[in-house]
């Protein structure tokens, strides 16, 4: 992009502007899925399975349909056909058809009058279920084969195995001077959006639906209607609207949104559904419960030779992008210190508990978790200092990795220096009181995913600007804003541009009817790929009017510039005209003014099966400190204050990328120390606690103090150099955290929450002589089948499995 | 709700005399978003478990989800809608919208009315007394910081004195 290099006096770039809609959503005025009411509209209630693991024998409706005020009361039967979000895993069904797989899979739903009265109905609904036995846990679905949760996936209970391998592995672990072997657990947890999802959905009298939702992904809800709905997608609309938190949980197409668009379409009435907080437990799709074993081979400076990761992923139920999350624990381990040679296991298990997916980080978090602990590990072997360590070993920029990653801008090392200068580390490190300590770990995340979740050759993002003669400028996106201010960033990079206020421009998104298609609020890809696609838009448009007025003026195009609402000869500024008088010169020229620009990711060089997940744009990095004072006798963990450094190419608005570093941090704290989603094998896999209260998650009184290092060296590939903050900045605060625990006191806590259960666990342990630490033992055994073999770059690869050799047992 | 009575109260709200009709079981939640079609008021978990649904009765911060809307009879309602008048925004609503501490916006409206009665009893408070005040009220965007900073530069302005963020707050540490 033109706009990338040799911009220095930008006028809205790197501005702290405010958002385009904060004042609405500082007055109330923002409309959420559940402010929007229609005449005549109807409400839902989706009653839900009490059973993990059940066989549906049957369904009697018939005292629900007989209660007054109800007007329509459907089941599995009335929509039959299955969905998902990824093409491999079209395995859900928007109410249960013949099984339910977890406590909180919808069974049937009611449209009602009112909410009570559909509340009431829904209790009347009697269904038989035969009861199956319960897959809980990784291990068990690994060694239970039947019965199974799905009738498909690569085995038993097995979802979905992978196993790669980049380079000679054992040659890698016999150049290693020392080789570590570690287990780890990160505990699953969820998004806990404050906004509760709902939808609204409204068939009307031309036989169109139109549905207003909570999501994420609005085109991926359209496609999906029109699947399940049998509808011609012409004839469906769908409008995210504003997202009251996303974080990941709002981005799989939902079995509520395809329910309310069925209601409608019986009893042509508006039908709305909200769920409750409970409900939204059950929607789940967070964070994959990831056990993993590492080997690292290292020389003596802490060069990696090797690395073997094992991940195993608990899906729960579906598949949602649980084929996604598996590849991606085993991606990005290779874009921060160079990793010559790679492999990696993966395997997700289908367990009767509610789906996981992608949340905040997705799938990278947990082997992150890992592979930083175990680097605070290999440095205290090699009594080096983990910050020089990682420091020595750092993947170079425009470089691509052992398993075909291409790395643009790195910045990491800046990120390592401000956060290790900042927070004092090398006076603090290994010399802090007993009960203080500091710990470092880094991370990565990309920009954006390199490839659509269906195939196809069509941009991933697209903008189309419409400019009006009086100077006003639309700008249209499928794009939704989930607080990240995806909607002021289309409108500041039109701004700059096109020299105009960023306040003068109307921001549209998310409309199918209205917007060219962008694939979604997901993989922290808007700013990178809207972004392009505005300023390709916003370039073409600024084009047509420096033709109009250079002609009117008499001047070359290339001595006009536009700042301040106007359009004027470098070399002499007073000679100029408005930007409204550029458009009526440019509309009376070329007639109505509208361009339209898109963005599709460059091509990446790996092309083995599974060469799809990990690729980016760009990648952003983070460097983190946490400071912890840790008390002996609660194992109570408080984190006083955290340092982190991250590389966002350039910053669009600082402000906003504050904001989300801060929200950032603090949703790692919650992960680090509390959040977890868990259930009671032995009483039927229920949620243990499926509410706010007892959900544990960070108030203001747990919240640290943040300390915030900006990076830029603007990326090639970004708008305006620009790269993402909406998941990165989360990734090292588990790891910085694990690693300041043992700081203070001693002991090493492999997995996460570090609850004050486990610190005295550990504490007990070293007490008595034992081992210091808290955390898994082992992983199952699995028969991973053959690797597919892949050389690396260095060994001369060209990105493409090797040949097969014929394996004779 | 069929055929069942509907209560009728009379109350202050946002200033204004109102009066309204509902079922008698309903929050104060349900009513402000069902039967006033007030929905600047969210609710999180109406359980009371959130904060995302204050709204100040007669002053004072409550969980409207766990008031019966019978409880606001003859007594004063304040919710996000009241906040700003034809002269602008209230100065807690210029800071959150200016600093960036309304992200999704979702729980910025139990926020604003949590803070403004803070800032009711205490025109300057320190960053540990803004916490205590607010840690009933969950956020998931922001991590509070920039909620903590637009409470300081609105109590700040509130007194008269001229204050803008500090630079780190924006741009980072150098």
């Amino acid at each position: 992009m033109s706009q990338n290099s040799d911009h220095k006096n930008f006028k809205v770039v790197g501005k702290p502007f405010r958002k385009v809609d904060a004042r609405a959503k500082c007055t109330g005025q923002t409309l959420f899925a559940d402010d929007i009411t229609l005449p005549r509209m109807l409400y839902c209630k989706i009653l839900r399975s009490p059973e993990p693991h059940a066989l549906i024998k049957s369904i009697d409706v018939s005292k629900a349909l007989a209660v007054p005020g109800v007007y329509a009361v459907i089941t599995g039967k009335d929509l039959p056909i299955p969905y998902g979000i990824l093409p491999v895993s079209q395995d859900e069904h928007a109410l249960c058809v013949d099984k339910v797989r977890f406590i909180g899979d919808p069974v049937a739903a009611v449209a009602a009058i009112d909410e009570d009265t559909a509340f009431d109905a829904m209790n009347l609904i009697e269904v038989e279920y035969e009861r199956l036995q319960t897959i809980t846990s990784i291990e068990e679905a690994i060694m239970v084969d039947e019965p199974r949760v799905h009738d498909y996936g690569d085995a038993g209970n097995v979802h979905k195995k992978v196993h790669l391998e980049f380079g000679d592995l054992e040659e890698g672990f016999a150049a290693a001077d020392h080789v570590r072997e570690d287990v780890f657990f990160y505990e699953g947890n969820t998004h806990l959006p404050m906004e509760q999802h709902a939808a609204l959905a409204h068939f009307d009298a031309d036989d169109k639906l139109t549905l207003w939702s909570s999501t994420q992904t609005p085109h991926y809800v359209h496609r999906a209607l029109a699947k399940t709905l049998e509808l011609p997608a012409a004839h469906v609309r769908v409008i995210a609207t504003p997202n009251g938190g996303g974080f990941g949980g709002k981005s799989d197409p939902f079995n509520h949104e395809i329910v309310v668009a069925k209601l409608s379409m019986i009893t042509r009435r508006p039908v709305k559904v909200t769920l409750t907080r409970e409900e939204v437990f059950y929607c789940h799709r967070g964070r994959h419960p990831v056990l993993m074993k590492i080997k690292t081979g290292v020389q003596r400076d802490g060069a990696i030779t090797a690395m073997d990761f094992e991940t195993f992923l608990d899906g729960g139920a579906y598949g949602s992008y649980g084929v996604a999350s598996t590849f991606y624990t085993g991606a990005l381990q290779t874009v921060t210190y160079e990793v010559p040679r790679y492999r990696f296991k993966g395997l997700r298990a289908f367990t009767n508990k509610p789906p996981c997916g992608p949340k905040r980080g997705h799938g990278t978090p947990q082997p992150r978790f890992g592979l930083e602990i175990q680097l605070d590990k290999i440095a205290e072997d090699l009594k080096l200092d983990p910050a020089e360590m990682r420091l020595k070993h750092l993947v170079k920029p425009e470089s691509v990795t052992a398993n075909y990653l291409r790395i643009g801008s790195m910045g990491l090392g800046k990120c390592i220096e401000k956060v290790v200068e900042g927070s004092g580390w090398k006076r603090k490190f290994r010399k802090l009181p007993a009960g203080k300590g500091v710990g470092l770990a880094c991370s990565s995340y990309i920009c954006g995913a390199g490839l659509p979740i269906y195939w196809n050759n069509m941009p991933h993002s697209g903008v189309q600007l419409g400019l009006d003669r009086q100077g006003g400028v639309r700008v249209q996106c499928g794009s939704i804003d989930i607080g990240q201010g995806s909607d002021s960033v289309l409108a500041y990079v039109v701004a700059e541009v096109l020299g105009i206020d960023p306040f003068d421009i109307r921001v549209l998104t998310a409309d199918t009817d209205l917007t060219p298609v962008d694939l979604g609020s997901y993989s922290s890809r808007v700013t990178l790929m809207t972004g392009n696609a505005a300023i390709q838009a916003a370039e073409r448009a600024r084009e047509l009017l420096s033709k109009a007025v250079a002609e009117k003026l008499s001047l070359p195009e290339e001595n006009l510039a536009f700042a301040e609402r106007r359009v004027f000869d470098v070399e002499n500024p007073e000679v100029g005209v408005s930007f409204a008088e550029a458009v009526v010169l440019a509309e009376s020229r070329f007639g109505t003014i509208g361009t339209v620009g898109s963005y599709t990711p460059p091509r990446s060089p790996g092309r083995f099966k599974g060469a799809g997940v990990g690729p980016s744009p760009a990648y952003s990095y983070s460097a983190c400190v946490a400071e912890v004072d840790v008390d002996p006798v609660t194992g109570f963990v408080m984190v006083e204050r955290v340092w982190i450094g991250h590389d966002i190419g350039r910053s669009i608005n600082p402000m906003l990328v504050m904001g989300q570093v801060e929200g950032g941090v603090y949703m790692g704290l919650g992960e680090a120390l509390m959040e977890e989603m868990i259930y009671r094998a032995n009483r039927n896999v229920v949620h243990k606690f499926p509410s706010l209260l007892e959900y544990k998650s960070p108030t203001t009184l747990e919240m640290c103090d943040v300390k915030t290092y900006l990076v830029e060296d603007a990326d090639p590939n970004g708008p305006f150099g620009a790269k993402e903050v909406g998941q990165g900045p989360l990734l090292p605060v588990m790891p910085a955290i694990a690693n300041a625990v043992y700081d203070a006191v001693g002991v090493r806590i492999d997995e996460v929450p570090i609850t004050p259960e486990k610190v005295l666990a550990a504490l007990r342990a070293k007490a008595q002589g034992k081992d210091a630490r808290y955390g898994p033992k082992g992983v199952p055994a699995v028969d991973w089948q053959e690797p597919l073999k892949v050389l690396t770059p260095a060994e001369g690869g060209d990105g493409r499995e090797m040949p097969r050799v014929a394996v004779h047992s | 709700m069929n055929g069942k009575q509907k209560a009728h109260i009379e109350f202050t709200l946002n200033g204004e005399r109102a009066e309204v009709a509902f079922a008698p079981h309903k929050t104060l939640l349900e009513v402000l978003r069902e039967d006033l079609s007030l929905t600047g008021t969210k609710h999180g978990c109406e359980l009371g478990e959130c904060g995302t649904c204050a709204v100040l009765l007669d002053g004072r911060s409550v969980l409207s989800c766990l008031v019966l809307g019978l409880d606001a009879e003859g007594r004063s309602v304040q919710t996000v809608e009241g906040l700003a008048d034809a002269a602008g925004l209230h100065p807690l609503q210029e800071t959150f919208a200016d600093t960036g501490a309304a992200q999704c916006g979702y729980c910025t409206p139990g926020f604003l009315l949590v803070a403004k009665e803070l800032l009711a009893h205490n025109d300057n408070p320190s960053r540990e007394e803004i916490k205590e005040a607010l840690s009933g009220n969950l956020c998931r965007c922001t991590g509070y910081i920039k909620i903590y900073e637009a409470v300081e530069l609105a109590a700040a302005r509130m007194r008269g004195e001229e204050m803008e963020l500090p630079r780190e707050a924006v741009y980072g540490l150098e």
